[in-house]
């Protein structure tokens, strides 16, 4: 009683075609071209000093994707055409997860866009990262504020420049809207409390807010509290308390926190289009700001970035259906404090061709040619206004270049991640659904070790 | 000779006493009662599944503003979000039909290496008499409890770096490029599959008739005959039952992928692209719905087509035959 054997011999067949495939496909490498080098056009004239590594390749990892990913691969064509470098660059949702890991296994990239100086300081602190090169350096300083480098210096050593920016000491509002009703953009903080009271007698709620973003939950409350530390306090103390030399439950922390909470846990201002103040916690922070398209909402503070989140058709302008306005400081005779975020070009490996890429990063050349692309904000003060088409983005590369801009680095991406991206996020939303100031930042002081 | 069909077979023709308990539950179960039951559950496990799909075939602005329920109340059918996760030429738009090539390079040999090692040594430990097979035996069937996430960092570190003992090199690093990268992904998932496969099979082999092998062993067959001609094809449910469950967990597998296969176009599969269709800040997250149904067409393919197997899989492995 012999069973049939045809189809198990045609199974073991399938399975040794399989192997045989697989070990094919294991042997074919990709052969790199070196691609067409046309160094010597006059095009490439600004690239001349970056000559001489034709045919290498640079990988560089970043938290970058989709279609700003394209963007910026657009932004170094000509680079890469003129000085024969291939840049390969991969972009990840889980950016900060995956590069400890490869780091640690081995399998670092050329060149990293860290987005956090504290995850920037961890590899530094480790000797993983490469310092700058003297050349990159020299470019950085010409075409940065040092307000920015000290982000990217770790005793002492700098380790690369920053590249792109964004500004988030902004609020969105309507200019149709405002223009209806006669309202007019406050410049001061009593000005904007004046029109919040206006618009809520007027029978709308004046602000939206959300801060719901999957396990990143919490995250735009804590840029609000930055935002208002910023102008309760001198820059300096910003500084102490996000370096922990002041502890998170200091009187004045928690001043900058009620402050907030004029706003964010008033019941007379918050959450237009949404409901109650608790609603705020489980408002997705894409779709926080769209009350305002519908007339239910007249003012939402958030980054420049936000630009990209509006429905479709919606012009962003300030002639148009939504624009922002600077978040206004208390006493303006102070100067004009400004948080922001940005990521950096760091190294983890030292060859000529890595350096060159990371000198170029830093210069005005790759500046200029991300912004004609569109949708970019940096701090480079190389950048010609006139490259800058956005608006929104002509706006926050004014306020970084202006001056009397104090310039400070979202607090949360300095802290220790298990703070910043931890029990600060944590501790905003318990703070949103009703637990009070005291507890909450001695919640996070003690998390903090 | 015999197939493993006869006992099981046997088994359901045995209801000659009714008040056995398996037959009691197998009556129970088969009651109006309990089918309806049965029919509710698998409506209301299967709604989510539907409403996602209904949601991928609605125009963007409505996924963004309404719940798919509303489709009913006002149908708005496009094939837009296929049009563009599939095909978009920008890598801002999807290129679906790429990973989906990646995929099936990188799930087709990890499936299909574990199977063949662990056949091997499955039956190796089972009727092949050897000093410490118990040992290893213990030993591989330790190796389950060792988390996958602890071993990645050492088996990267090992593809980067190589192996090296006091500055003598064990093993050159890999230095792998490009598509080559693909030999790691199947590399990881093939090891850390086999500790299982090789329990699950070793289970199924160890349970096949002494008879059968010592017949075989009488009549000159070696090893390597008696594992072709007999034991392959008698285990081939459990073959298939753990190839299913292996297609499932690396077709579905995000973390070995990302740190192994990377992000590139080249070889990252459909899991790493689905990871990162929504754009840096969320916003294009209409594309999910569309996504999330090309990577899930291929396992339920493989799974409606061997589900068979798969259940007779499970049972064979537990019922003495």
């Amino acid at each position: 009683m012999a069973i049939s054997a045809r189809p198990r011999q045609a199974l073991a067949i399938a399975g040794a075609i399989g192997l045989a495939l697989s070990a094919t496909a294991c042997g074919t490498g990709s052969s790199s071209n070196s691609g067409n080098n046309n160094a010597d056009s006059a095009e490439c004239a600004p690239y001349e000093k970056y000559q001489g590594h034709d045919g290498k390749t640079v990988t560089i990892y970043s938290s970058i994707r989709d279609l700003e990913a394209d963007r910026l691969a657009e932004s170094w064509k000509q680079f890469e055409d003129c000085t024969g470098i291939t840049i390969n660059h991969e972009g990840s949702g889980e950016f900060e997860a995956q590069l400890p890991v490869r780091v640690d296994g081995g399998n670092a990239p050329d060149l990293a866009f860290i987005p956090q100086p504290g995850l920037l300081a961890r590899f530094a602190e480790r000797d993983q990262l490469k310092p700058a090169s003297a050349d990159t350096k020299a470019m950085a300083e010409e075409n940065y504020p040092a307000d920015w480098l000290k982000y990217s210096t770790v005793n002492g050593t700098f380790y690369g420049a920053p590249l792109g920016s964004n500004v988030k000491s902004f609020v969105w509002y309507s200019p149709k809207m405002f223009q209806e009703k006669g309202w007019t953009v406050p410049t001061t903080w009593d000005e904007m409390i004046k029109l919040s009271d206006t618009i809520a007698d007027s029978g709308t709620k004046p602000w939206c807010a959300g801060i719901e973003s999957g396990e990143a939950t919490g995250w735009p409350a804590t840029d609000w509290i930055e935002d208002v530390m910023l102008r309760t306090q001198t820059p300096e103390v910003y500084d102490q308390w996000t370096t922990h030399q002041i502890p998170f439950n200091d009187p004045r922390v928690a001043e900058a926190l009620d402050r907030a909470g004029t706003i964010l846990k008033n019941d007379k201002y918050v959450n237009g289009g949404f409901g109650g103040v608790r609603s705020i916690a489980t408002t997705a922070f894409q779709e926080a700001g769209v009350p305002i398209t519908q007339g239910k909402c007249a003012l939402h503070r958030q980054a420049s970035f936000y630009a990209n989140q509006w429905p479709e058709n919606t012009k962003v302008a300030e002639d148009g259906d939504v624009f922002a306005f600077y978040f206004p400081a208390i006493d303006p005779a102070k100067g004009k404090p400004v948080l922001g975020g940005g990521e950096f070009v760091t190294a983890f490996n030292d060859r000529p061709e890595v350096q060159a890429v990371q000198t170029y990063l830093a210069s005005g050349e790759h500046a200029n040619s991300r912004a004609k692309i569109g949708d970019w904000v940096s701090a480079n003060n190389k950048v010609d206004l006139a490259n800058v088409a956005n608006p929104i983005d002509k706006l926050s590369v004014e306020i970084l270049q202006d001056d009397s801009s104090v310039f400070r680095f979202d607090g949360s991406d300095l802290m220790p991640a298990a703070v910043g991206a931890g029990t600060f996020w944590k501790g905003m939303v318990e703070w949103i659904n009703g637990r009070d100031t005291a507890t909450v930042l001695q919640g996070i002081e003690s998390s903090w070790k | 000779m015999t197939t493993t069909t006869p006992p099981v077979a046997a088994g359901t023709q045995d209801t000659g006493s009714p008040t056995t308990r398996a037959s009691r539950v197998r009556t129970r179960l088969s009651s109006r009662t309990a089918t309806l039951v049965a029919i509710v559950i698998a409506v209301v496990w299967t709604i989510p599944t539907f409403g996602l799909f209904v949601s991928s075939l609605r125009p963007e602005n409505q996924i963004k503003t309404t719940g798919w329920w509303t489709f009913f109340r006002d149908p708005e059918f496009t094939l837009q979000n296929y049009q563009d996760v599939l095909f978009g030429q920008a890598s801002g738009s999807g290129q679906l039909a790429n990973y989906f090539v990646n995929s099936l390079v990188i799930t087709l040999p990890s499936v299909l290496f574990p199977l063949a090692f662990a056949a091997m040594a499955a039956y190796a430990l089972a009727w092949i008499n050897f000093r410490g097979r118990d040992l290893v035996y213990i030993g591989i069937f330790a190796l389950q409890i060792v988390p996958l996430q602890m071993a990645l960092v050492p088996l990267l570190s090992f593809f980067s770096r190589g192996v090296s003992l006091g500055g003598v090199t064990l093993m050159p690093a890999w230095n792998l490029d490009g598509a080559q990268n693909f030999a790691q992904v199947w590399f990881a998932h093939t090891c850390f599959a086999l500790p299982f496969a090789v329990y699950l099979l070793h289970n199924f082999v160890s349970q096949l008739p002494r008879d059968l092998m010592e017949a075989a062993r009488v009549d000159g067959a070696t090893h390597p005959k008696i594992f072709r001609t007999i034991v392959l094809p008698l285990i081939a449910p459990a073959l298939a039952a753990f190839g299913i469950f292996q297609f499932l967990w690396v077709w579905n597998d995000l973390l070995v992928a990302l740190i192994f296969a990377g992000g590139s176009d080249v070889t990252a599969p459909l899991t790493v692209r689905l990871a990162e269709l929504a754009g840096t800040r969320g916003n294009e997250w209409q594309r999910l719905t569309a996504g999330a149904f090309v990577s899930i067409v291929v396992p339920l393919i493989v799974f409606l087509s061997l589900q068979r197997f798969f259940v007779r899989g499970l049972l064979a492995g537990s019922v003495k035959g």
